[in-house]
């Protein structure tokens, strides 16, 4: 494998005695895509700062392009970014922003002008140089920041949550706006974001973070069908966890509730008469018996709740609350809360969380 | 709805006449320098008076360079403050009222003191040194409005932001506070500015006990010694406050726009 573009080598950051980010290793590749996503407070946007420049390691080392650029200052690594507030600057017109870095570089006007214009048409507001940031809307002045971000030719992209001061719909125009272009320019990007759907449907890679560490790197599939951590796991997506005892820890049998079922994943060293936590998404679960779903246990339907297409039900294993998905089905009324019913999964879609 | 009305009125009518009668009166008065008749005499030999010219111009400079003073000391610290130093600004801000609570006449008499010519640092012991001192005071005695006003211009914009999007576009400090942040607390600066001008114009302690032919000076001269020509000056320098209003009024329509400012 080549080298990677962007390297990230136990890096940690503490404020006084609060260590923000511990341990944090991660390579991207040339044209990658990849998200940090967390809660706040997990030191996705410190670890982007420090990438950036605006805060510096206290251990570790970060190289752009092979060159270490770890204790580099944030005007000297040619890096672009998009801010949360877009903060583009008031006093200038859309075309002198977008040119603003062009300008500091000593650029000659023409190449300026030209770049300007190109990156008008890249961002499709090509009528828009000589407006002022305060005569845009909040999405039309983001895509000015992206815009402004990426008129120097930056070897590297950061966006700290671009899209959370936006309301729903231009959010999601907006995402895959930015993800196209980010493709068609090639740039390598790193994305902060608390929003697992941002994260799921841009991404190459996410690196999913909790208390300062990454707790998961891998493409949005392995993050959301195989999360190696109870956190992740809860984190992204939706998760129903069973709680169960082994039954038999050779041929993999575990207790939920009344029933015993068979489990495919390895139950990590645990003994006949331990406790074992497993997961399942709530798409990975039906109501009744299903032909491809072969394990089946009893339960008792708690809450139904009529969406539309989609009928959300809550159903009692045991001690465990389950939430499953079913399409509505016009001939066929929902359960009542109350009722029993067989819920039934795939063997193969019980994940065992770590304890 | 009328009741409240007439008592508006009433209101402003009488605030009015407060502010108006005796400058009224004043300029009723500096018109009849010639007897039995309204001239402009009076104005006529204020302006011909060569030393009206030279201590105006003298103050008129000093301002301006205490003004460009105020600015490159008042910007970068209140910028860098609001940035970087957040908890020093309570500090900052008692030492900028300092001026206020301690009379002039104690800041120059300390300067006579520190700066004599047999002091490490002899500013009195030349013309241009004690100008310079001036100038210096001048900006110590406008720094409570120059410091608040500049404060209050930065509040209004997202200062941290705008300098991280500066600096990783590859700004350098200077670029920054330059093209970045004075332009947009212009406004601010420019009402501090204007304050400046008017205290320096007629400040009289500092100019007086520093003998320097300042316009504030003068006007006590005249004042002591002639009739009409105070009344005259004295509408010439409100004549020169509303114009230095106005001239803001104006350049604020050029400023730049933001969404807290879209006019």
């Amino acid at each position: 494998m080549a080298d990677p573009f962007l390297s990230i080598q136990s890096v940690r950051k503490s404020f006084g005695n609060v260590a923000v980010v511990k341990d944090f290793n991660l390579d991207v590749d040339r044209g990658e895509f990849v998200s940090f996503l967390g809660p706040s407070g997990c030191g996705k946007t410190t670890m982007l700062r420090m990438v950036a420049g605006f805060e510096q390691p206290t251990s570790g080392t970060i190289k752009i392009g092979g060159k270490d650029v770890t204790y580099l200052k944030p005007n000297q690594r040619k890096v672009g970014m998009v801010f949360q507030a877009y903060a583009l600057f008031p006093n200038l017109t859309v075309a002198q922003n977008i040119g603003f870095g062009l300008r500091v570089a000593g650029k000659p006007r023409a190449e300026i002008e030209a770049r300007v214009k190109e990156m008008l048409g890249i961002i499709k507001l090509p009528d828009f140089g000589a407006r002022y940031p305060y005569q845009l809307s909040g999405g039309q002045q983001q895509r000015i920041a992206l815009a402004r971000a990426l008129a120097p030719s930056p070897a590297l992209l950061l966006l700290d949550e671009p899209l959370s001061a936006l309301d729903a719909k231009v959010r999601i125009s907006l995402r895959e706006e930015i993800r196209s272009i980010q493709k068609r320019l090639g740039i390598t990007t790193i994305f902060v974001t608390h929003d697992q759907e941002e994260a799921l449907s841009m991404s190459d890679r996410i690196v999913v973070m909790n208390e300062g560490r990454a707790d998961q790197t891998g493409t949005p599939f392995e993050i959301y069908n195989k999360p190696t951590t109870r956190f992740v796991a809860n984190f992204v997506g939706t998760l129903n966890v069973l709680k169960g005892t082994v039954v038999n820890a050779a041929n993999g049998q575990v207790k939920i509730g009344d029933d015993t079922v068979m489990l495919d994943s390895d139950l990590g060293g645990r003994k006949a008469g331990d406790s074992v936590s497993l997961a399942l998404r709530p798409e990975a679960v039906s109501l009744g018996r299903n032909d491809l779903r072969e394990t089946s246990v009893a339960a008792t339907i708690s809450e139904v709740h009529f969406l539309g297409s989609v009928i959300r039900v809550r159903a009692k294993v045991g001690d465990n609350s389950v939430s499953l998905d079913t399409f509505n089905d016009p001939s066929a009324p929902p359960p009542s809360a109350g009722s029993a019913a067989e819920i039934s999964f795939a063997r193969r879609d019980l994940m065992v969380l770590d304890d | 709805m009328k009741v409240s009305r007439f008592w508006a009125w009433a209101t402003f009518i009488v605030g009015a006449s407060y502010f108006f009668i005796p400058l009224i009166a004043t300029f009723e008065f500096s018109l009849r320098m010639k007897r039995g008749e309204y001239s402009f005499e009076a104005y006529r030999v204020v302006f011909a008076d060569p030393r009206f010219q030279a201590t105006f111009g003298y103050s008129v400079v000093v301002a301006i360079f205490t003004i460009l003073l105020g600015v490159l000391l008042v910007v970068p610290t209140a910028y860098w403050i609001r940035l970087r130093m957040p908890w020093l600004r309570p500090i900052v801000e008692f030492i900028t009222l300092l001026p206020l609570i301690i009379p002039a006449i104690v800041i120059v008499f300390g300067y006579i003191r520190m700066y004599g010519s047999n002091s490490p640092l002899p500013f009195l012991a030349s013309v241009r040194g004690t100008d310079v001192l001036l100038i210096i005071g001048y900006a110590t005695l406008a720094l409570p409005y120059m410091y608040r006003a500049v404060d209050t211009g930065l509040r209004t914009i997202d200062v941290a932001t705008l300098t991280e999007a500066a600096q990783i576009l590859g700004a350098g400090w200077v670029t920054i506070i330059g093209r970045i942040i004075l332009p947009n607390v212009l406004i601010a600066v420019l009402s501090g500015a204007f304050l400046t001008f008017a205290i320096v114009i007629g400040e009289f302690t500092m100019a007086s006990l520093l003998n320097r032919p300042a316009f504030g000076p003068y006007l006590q001269l005249i004042g002591a010694n002639r009739a009409y020509e105070p009344a005259a000056l004295a509408v010439i320098s409100f004549a020169i406050t509303w114009g230095c209003m106005s001239v803001i009024q104006v350049l604020s329509r050029f400023a730049p726009k933001s969404a807290n400012n879209p006019n």
